[in-house]
């Protein structure tokens, strides 16, 4: 405990901007990339007969794009902003905050090289060859030395619960990705997993579907949990109940990988717990949504008048939904319909695009300013324009999956009454799914359009303003609070 | 101890202690701390007297 003048101290905004910069513009590469390969599957022709433009390689790149390189940096970016700002403190080490960023920034480019390239390890969202799998991992430590370090320097008493979601989260996804990587190379980019059979593939799903519950959700609910309150300058709505929705969603997402290994050589008993977990993982996901959402009540008019808390309020909607789709589809029966059909994309992306997505352009829109010495984005009608294409992009997108996912579902188990042979062929049901497929593609044109407009608003707030320089305790001469404080774990 | 037992005991030991979580989250003694918790993010927009308050209360309660 230093009685250093917490004037003195100046919150590290830099490493912020510069993840909000790359944030957007990941994004903007990662969705084009996503509507250039559902254009793909309506025209086939424009793999233009290259190797590293088909669909097989390009697919990996959209989903390490949008993952790690959108999502990713927008955690690591408002990670950093939320634990300054809510421990009163300014970042562990600067140079270690700038080495994550840089590290992770070659890691995406060495992916964007490599994948096209066909360098793979075939695991899903864990492609990536061992020795971009290494920087990761320390690139990760760093993270983990930065975030950790500035909780335990903090200036306050209390953990603010945000902290506690991205605080498991960087945990969580450090576990998870060092256990699933572990491979044996035979050259410099090509290894093979350590785990075989079955125990790799629940290895993998373990990975999988945490990557899922950490990274896209637990890391965005830390996002929810200061923004939302922020946005709407009121508290969250029960500071109690997101303590229980912490513990609650931590200690049940580790259990729902198995869904993902319905009817394989994965042991039964394994199956039915991964369906029982997943479904009951329905309860702390909505009691966060509520929790979220609630924060608005007695003040639901400002979603009027404020895009930006549209963005935020209607992102817990779209959560609420994949949240409660997500378990129904675990069930055996039901996944016995979806599964391998666009129901699992449509689903996917109804959170990625509805969840993630919407919070993090929130959180931005939010945030710009903020790190730029402006009061409000450049244009707060291209906010509002944002938020529809983006709205109605989504809502094309996974209603056109819904529809073409049961289809497939229903196709590939139609058999004819009198000898028990399959009613369709595969590539019946691939022409069946081509206007839904088109409409698909309409709604990413959509998101990418906003996403552009976005980059727009962004560029011009940024040139009219200039980075804020910010000092810990703001303009006043708030002195640091008393020792005792610091002592209270 | 063999593996199925401490498994078994591990699953009624987290049920426990999730409860225990429920319970000291809702207990009537932290309320007051987590009101403070949830409008600690607000103190940097109405500084001065009040912020320097609650800080103090929060520090006291915590011992």
């Amino acid at each position: 405990m230093s009685q250093t003048n917490p004037q003195q101290i100046e919150y590290n905004l830099k490493v912020v901007r510069q993840f909000a910069i790359m944030t957007v513009i990941w994004g903007i590469i990662g969705m084009t990339v996503g509507v250039f390969i559902a254009a793909q599957l309506i025209w086939p022709e424009l793999n233009f007969d290259t190797p590293w433009l088909t669909y097989s390689r390009l697919r990996p790149l959209h989903t390490n794009a949008v993952i790690f390189a959108f999502g990713t940096s927008a955690l690591m970016g408002t990670s950093f902003y939320i634990v300054q700002k809510t421990c009163k403190t300014a970042l562990f080490s600067d140079k270690l905050a700038s080495f994550v960023f840089w590290g992770w920034q070659t890691v995406i480019v060495l992916a964007v090289i490599t994948l096209p390239l066909g360098l793979t390890s075939s695991k899903e969202y864990a492609e990536l060859e061992w020795p971009i799998d290494i920087l990761i991992a320390l690139v990760w430590v760093a993270y983990i030395i930065v975030f950790f370090g500035t909780l335990v320097q903090r200036k306050t008493s209390h953990i603010y619960v945000a902290n506690w979601f991205y605080g498991g989260f960087i945990v969580t996804i450090a576990v998870l990705h060092i256990v699933n990587s572990m491979a044996v190379p035979v050259s410099f980019t090509k290894s093979y997993s350590l785990y075989a059979g079955a125990t790799d593939a629940m290895v993998q799903w373990w990975y999988g579907h945490n990557a899922v519950g950490f990274l896209l959700t637990a890391g965005f609910l830390g996002m929810m949990y200061y923004f939302v309150p922020k946005q709407a300058e009121r508290p969250v709505y029960s500071y109690r109940l997101s303590v229980v929705h912490f513990w609650a969603l931590i200690s049940l997402y580790i259990w729902a990988g198995p869904h993902h290994l319905h009817y394989t050589a994965l042991p039964d008993w394994t199956q039915s717990l991964g369906m029982v977990m997943s479904v009951i993982l329905f309860v702390p996901s909505w009691g966060g949504m509520i929790n979220g959402i609630m924060t608005l009540s007695g003040a639901w008019h400002k979603l009027k008048t404020d895009p930006i808390l549209r963005f935020l309020i209607v992102s817990l909607s779209f959560y609420g939904m994949s949240t409660f789709e997500g378990p129904m589809m675990s069930i055996k029966s039901v996944n016995a319909l979806s599964h391998y059909t666009d129901w699992t994309i449509g689903h996917v992306h109804s959170g990625a695009l509805g969840w993630v997505a919407m919070i993090t352009i929130g959180s931005l829109y939010y945030l710009i300013p903020r790190l730029w010495n402006q009061t409000q984005m450049h244009n707060v009608r291209w906010i509002n324009i944002h938020f529809w294409l983006h709205t109605i992009g989504v809502v094309l997108y996974i209603v056109a999956l819904w529809i073409s996912g049961v289809m497939q579902g229903l196709m590939w188990r139609a058999v004819n009454a009198t000898d028990g042979t399959l009613t369709y062929s595969f590539v019946e049901s691939v022409v069946a799914s081509y206007p839904f497929w088109f409409i698909r593609f309409v709604g990413g044109v959509f998101i990418v359009a906003g996403m552009v407009l976005m980059a727009v608003n962004v560029y011009r707030t940024i040139r009219a303003g200039k980075p804020t320089v910010e000092h810990v305790g703001g303009a006043s001469t708030q002195a640091s609070p008393a020792p005792a404080a610091t002592q209270s774990a | 101890m063999d593996y199925i037992t401490w498994r078994s005991f591990y699953t009624v030991l987290v049920f426990v202690l999730f409860i225990g979580v429920v319970w000291w989250a809702y207990s009537k003694g932290q309320k007051k701390n987590f009101d403070q918790a949830a409008n600690s993010i607000f103190d940097e927009d109405k500084q001065s007297s009040v912020t320097k308050d609650s800080t103090k209360q929060e520090s006291k309660n915590n011992e």
